[in-house]
């Protein structure tokens, strides 16, 4: 075993640890651990893990042993991953250090819960097979299942947790789909190896990994889920749909780029697909108004940056986005949740100048909204511009799309930040407490954690300059132009302008209850009806055709099998009946003819008449014999036997005869 | 080594039969015995050698009728070491579980003993009589368990399942001796009837003779439409009967697709395939389709059953499908799809058999399985629910668990020789629907009416699921044990298919 790394041992470490921790803590009663000792035990585990990354990704080794049909369950800190690890780490660190800081999410239950999420999330995105990375994939989904379900007593929180999980888990198929497709391909199920593939298995690869993707990075149609996960802990939120879960479906598309390129329409498909979603959701976030809301809608809007980066191949650019959002999106899920604990509310209108009331808070988050807007030089501004560089190269449309998606971006966001950065109302009350009764008091954690997100948030733009960008992995098509960047900046200031000037206009004429009555607002503000949708079209029909098919069930096919039963009992009634009456009849009819003949016969030929008298005696005694056996000494029973051995031998000799006369 | 593995708990139940025998001891003796099982099978798996193609390890052959070509012929492979192993663990399992049964508790566990060596005899035996009497008998049995210890409409439920699964047994029967006749030598000896197939090239009577047989194993998986018999009969079973009916006894069915079905009637499977992958098709979508329907909690997990049977019929009838080339190219695929169907018969045992007995504890507390009247148990017995939701999770196919590794297989292995076998992945997804629904009715929301005094799972019912699980996990986390003793195994019947 001197042959092992220290590295590799820490790459599995990374994995499994959090793993087992998370596990210890979900038995807290076997464990016997105060709650707010598992909060900071979490967060402890999480944040070695998360300086163990460090040598784990520079050296980039990678392990494997073998599991299912000649794959590996291997793991290679490579490709996005060294990127995307560390920042997930150091965002669930810093996530769980917040969740420490109210009673409910320092349980053990939710610490433990956190930690299997991320153990699931390390393991997607550090996996090599198709078969390894689908295991993680999906215990992260059912581990978000439980976190947005966290509050269980409540049967709409389940249900959330169940509709995100359902809804993932029917994309998630797709990777079951790719799996077989890569088999039948004759690949080993090595992510790398797909896209060398050829033929039409290819192309079935390419969309199960597509849907897969589309469905975790809550891509259009499937974006309805993310807005039920907002049901979850503010915490949750801010480690699933930022830097994790979300993110690594568009992790999936990047890193499967080549895949999708490979064939004649999937890279086309998923880039339309991404700049679709970052447009529609883009339109959706503006007219929420609900905090969370906005920023998941916010979320699936960025995501479709990404999608469109794998899309057009520009895979560098897409995983530089992916970091950079994780760390802006993470510090304002954290910063809506500590609202909430403090005001009892995320409606927007409620929390008109939270920005002002705890200014550290404040400002930290106020950056985050503006690196969240695109502004120059923050981080999501040069990763954007970054990406959609690579799309201009690909194609005008699509390119012009993704502008128009920017300038939504900043909308949102600027939305968010005037609401949140006006002076409080005369009645500033109004709306507080309306979910849960609030402190009034933001913990000292909360900034601290906030900041180096914050930082994160303003000069991750460093990522896309050359120097940097060459050394991110992936494809680079080529880099943003002077006139590109001008452009895009000019857009912003712009938008950014408009959009606050409305808001302010708006907010002081009317509150959002008469804003919020018009179709389209309608349409926007329930997430384009996608959930009433996928109801409508999948949900009920398919409870429908389960009840009916549940009837079918009980009446028909269990009715067939009684109703054989039972007109085999009416059968053997009737041959039973039949025995008595015709047969019997019929066998005294033939005695006495038989008889009468053997009269006949006997007059005509005595010696003949001594033959059929000696067989009659022989008949007689046998059936005194056959009568003895018979214990009941009904004979129709006997016969009826009979005649049941009689087709049993009967089906068994024309086996036996069939089989004989074709040989 | 092998038949005293075998025929040991049939000893135990005999003597049992005392009337001397205090309850007491027979409950323990019944652990102890069960236990004394698991540890000799443990043994049997370290000793254990791929024996190769066409032979088997641990064998044992003794004259038994010679005028009919039958011999008490025993021995193990791939396909039956790994049944055997999980047999002896669910009656391990429902052992302990029983520890506290007040019915004549005697009679429970002469009784289990017994049914356990049938169902070792089963997977253990090497010609078609021994395999036909051990498997009638398991279905004598099993009445008898659900007719002297069951609830609700016991008579009925249990002579309906005697009835129908016998009659499916007289099917099988016909199919061995249409075998034993068209065989060269006149044998029923499965290692020499595989061998040598002896309807190969017979066309229609071979096609004919495998109809029989399949009829008799859908019959006892069962398959979609020959299902109806599993639901009341589990409803009405005791806990561990119906742990045993599904955990073991239904692997009979399938069980008999690789070992006899596949390698005895190569060509003539060929031409069932089709058929077998539409009715594994057909009973992935129904079972979970009708379980989605269902509102007590008994009928829906025997339901599941039918839906996880189906996968297993779905991959022994994709590696039936030969390519035109006699199979090489897709020998992989299909050896896939076979490893997958038996793993599938171990992690539904395991999975089943936990599912069933926390029915039981649900049924011993208010004798009531209607899930509605439940609720919020997370909170009156949260082992209970932990334990609940893992064994959901195991039976939603989640990764980590036993289920994801054989689905993977089998739908790995399906689709890439028959496309078709893709709409079965709706199965995974309806499956995930039931199993969530079941668990929010009965341990989140707000408490039901029954939920109140719902005492938590004590040990001696912990401590068998627990095992369950953890066996369930261990697999679903390090496969390759169980795989390397399979996939030998399915990569000589996926040749034999293709001869």
């Amino acid at each position: 075993m001197s042959g092992v790394r220290i590295e590799e041992v820490l790459l599995v470490a990374i994995v499994v640890a959090p793993a087992l921790v998370g596990a210890a803590l979900l038995g807290a009663r076997v464990v016997r651990i105060s709650s707010s000792n598992a909060g900071w035990l979490g967060a402890a585990v999480l944040a070695v893990m998360a300086v163990v990354s460090w040598p784990v990704v520079v050296s980039g080794v990678s392990v494997g042993t073998p599991f299912v049909a000649g794959s590996e369950l291997g793991l290679a800190a490579g490709g996005p991953a060294v990127l995307l690890l560390p920042t997930m780490l150091v965002v669930a660190t810093l996530v769980l250090t917040v969740a420490t800081s109210e009673p409910e999410t320092s349980e053990p239950r939710f610490t433990g819960l956190m930690l299997l999420f991320t153990s699931a999330a390390a393991l997607t995105v550090l996996a090599t097979s198709l078969p390894a990375l689908l295991v993680g994939w999906e215990l992260m989904g059912v581990a978000s299942y439980a976190l947005i379900g966290y509050r269980w007593a409540d049967p709409r929180r389940v249900g959330s947790g169940a509709t995100a999980f359902l809804t993932t888990r029917g994309a998630d198929l797709g990777l079951y789909l790719a799996t077989a497709a890569a088999l039948a391909g004759g690949t080993d199920l090595s992510l790398d190896s797909l896209a060398g593939m050829d033929g039409g298995w290819r192309d079935v690869a390419a969309a199960g990994v597509l849907v897969a993707g589309l469905g975790k990075a809550a891509q259009l149609p499937f974006s309805f889920w993310l807005a039920r996960a907002m049901d979850g802990p503010s915490p949750a939120s801010a480690l699933l749909h930022s830097a994790a879960m979300v993110a690594l479906g568009g992790y999936l598309l990047v890193r499967l780029s080549p895949l999708l390129e490979g064939t004649s329409w999937a890279g086309a498909t998923t880039s339309w697909v991404g700049v679709t979603t970052a447009v529609l959701l883009g339109c959706v976030a503006i007219a929420q108004t609900d905090l969370k809301q906005l920023l998941a809608a916010s979320t699936a809007a960025q995501l479709g940056f990404v999608v469109l980066a794998a899309g057009v191949g520009a895979t560098a650019a897409g995983t530089t986005h992916l970091v950079a959002h994780a760390a802006v999106k993470s510090l304002l899920f954290l910063a809506a949740g500590a609202w909430l604990h403090a005001l009892g509310t995320k409606r927007l209108f409620a929390l008109t100048g939270a920005l002002r009331l705890w200014p550290a808070l404040g400002a930290l988050s106020g950056a985050g909204l503006l690196a969240l807007s695109g502004l120059p030089p923050l981080s999501l501004w040069a990763t954007k511009d970054a990406v959609l560089a690579g799309v201009r190269e690909e194609s005008l449309p699509l390119y012009l799309c993704a502008l128009l998606a920017s300038a939504l971006s900043v909308a949102y966001a600027l939305v968010a930040l005037v609401i949140l950065a006006r002076p409080r109302r005369p009645r500033h009350d109004i709306g507080l407490d309306e979910e849960q009764p609030g402190t009034r008091a933001v913990d000292a954690r909360v900034p601290i954690a906030l900041a180096p997100l914050a930082l994160a948030g303003v000069v991750l733009g460093l990522l896309t300059l050359p120097q940097v960008l060459d050394r991110v992995p992936g494809r680079i098509p080529v880099a943003p132009s002077t006139s590109e960047l001008v452009v895009s900046s000019a857009l912003v200031v712009l938008v950014a302008v408009g959009t606050g000037t409305w808001v302010l206009r708006r907010w002081d004429r009317c509150d959002e209850q008469a804003s919020a009555s018009s179709p389209v607002t309608g349409l926007l503000g329930s997430w384009l009806h996608l959930e009433r949708a996928a109801h409508t079209l999948i949900v009920r029909p398919t409870l429908r055709t389960a009840a009916a098919a549940a009837r079918v069930d009980d009446r028909i096919i269990a009715g067939a099998a009684s109703g054989a039963a039972r007109l085999t009992i009416r059968a053997a009634r009737s041959v039973a009946r039949l025995d008595d009456r015709a047969l019997s009849g019929a066998v005294a009819r033939t005695a006495s003819g038989t008889l009468r003949a053997a009269g006949s016969s006997a007059r005509g030929d005595a010696s003949i008449a001594g033959v059929v008298q000696g067989v009659a005696r022989g008949a007689r005694r046998g059936g005194r014999a056959v009568r003895r056996t018979s214990s009941s000494g009904q004979l129709h029973r006997y016969y009826l036997q009979l005649v049941g051995s009689l087709l049993v031998v009967l089906v068994l000799v024309s086996v036996v005869v069939l089989i004989e006369s074709s040989r | 080594m092998l038949s005293a593995l075998l025929f040991l708990p049939l000893l135990a139940a005999v003597l049992l039969l005392v009337p001397a025998v205090s309850d007491r001891v027979a409950r323990l003796a019944f652990v102890a015995v069960a236990l004394v099982e698991v540890v000799g099978v443990a043994v049997l798996w370290w000793r254990y050698d791929d024996p190769g193609t066409g032979r088997l390890a641990f064998e044992e052959q003794v004259s038994w009728i010679p005028g009919i070509g039958s011999s008490y012929h025993v021995g193990l492979d791939g396909f039956s070491l790994p049944l055997v192993a999980m047999t002896t663990v669910v009656f391990l399992a429902c052992a302990v579980f029983a520890l506290a049964e007040a019915r004549r508790p005697r009679l429970q566990a002469a009784l289990f003993l017994a049914l356990e060596t049938t169902c070792l005899g089963v997977f253990a035996s090497a010609d078609l009589i021994v395999f036909f009497v051990f498997f009638d008998l398991s279905i004598v049995g099993m009445y008898l368990s659900i007719n002297g210890w069951g609830h609700g409409d016991r008579a009925r439920s249990a002579l309906q399942f005697f009835l129908y699964t016998f009659l499916g047994s007289l099917a099988l029967l016909v199919g061995f001796v249409g075998l034993y006749v068209a065989s060269e030598s006149h044998t029923f000896d499965m290692v020499t009837l595989a061998a040598d197939p002896p309807l190969q090239g017979d066309g229609a009577v071979g096609v004919l003779v495998l109809g029989a047989v399949l009829l008799g194993l859908a019959v006892k998986t069962p398959t979609v439409p020959f299902h109806t018999w599993l639901p009341p009969a589990h409803t009405d079973a005791p806990a561990i009967g119906s742990a045993v009916l599904a955990g073991v006894m239904l692997k009979l069915g399938t069980y008999g697709l690789v070992r006899i079905a596949m390698p005895m009637f190569p060509d003539a499977l060929r031409a069932w395939a089709p058929v077998l992958v539409a009715v594994g098709i057909a009973s992935v979508l129904w079972g979970a389709l009708v379980a989605l329907a269902q509102t007590d909690l008994k009928r829906m997990i025997a339901y599941t059953s039918v839906n996880h049977m189906g996968y297993v019929v779905l991959a022994v009838g994709a590696a039936g499908v030969v390519g035109s080339d006699g199979g090489t190219d897709d020998a992989e695929l299909r050896r896939t799809a076979i490893t997958g169907a038996v793993t599938q018969m171990v992690s539904h045992g395991l999975l089943t058999t936990a599912l069933f007995l926390l029915a039981g504890v649900v049924w011993s507390r208010h004798r009531d399985y209607a899930m509605d009247q439940y609720g919020g148990l997370a909170s009156h017995a949260p082992r209970f629910a932990a334990l609940l939701v893992v064994a959901a999770l195991g039976s939603l196919g989640l990764p980590g668990l036993s289920g994801f590794v054989a689905e993977l297989q089998i739908f790995a292995g399906s689709i890439g020789t028959v496309p078709v076998s893709a709409v079965a992945l709706i199965g995974i997804l309806l499956m995930t629907a039931v199993l969530l629904r079941a668990v929010q009715r009965l341990i989140t929301g707000p408490s039901g009416p029954l939920s109140e005094e719902f005492t938590d799972v004590r040990p001696r019912e912990w401590v068998p699921v627990g095992g369950l699980l953890a066996l369930a996990i261990g697999v679903g986390i390090f496969p390759r044990p169980l795989l390397d003793l399979i996939e030998p195994a399915a990569a000589t019947v996926a040749s034999l298919v293709a001869r």
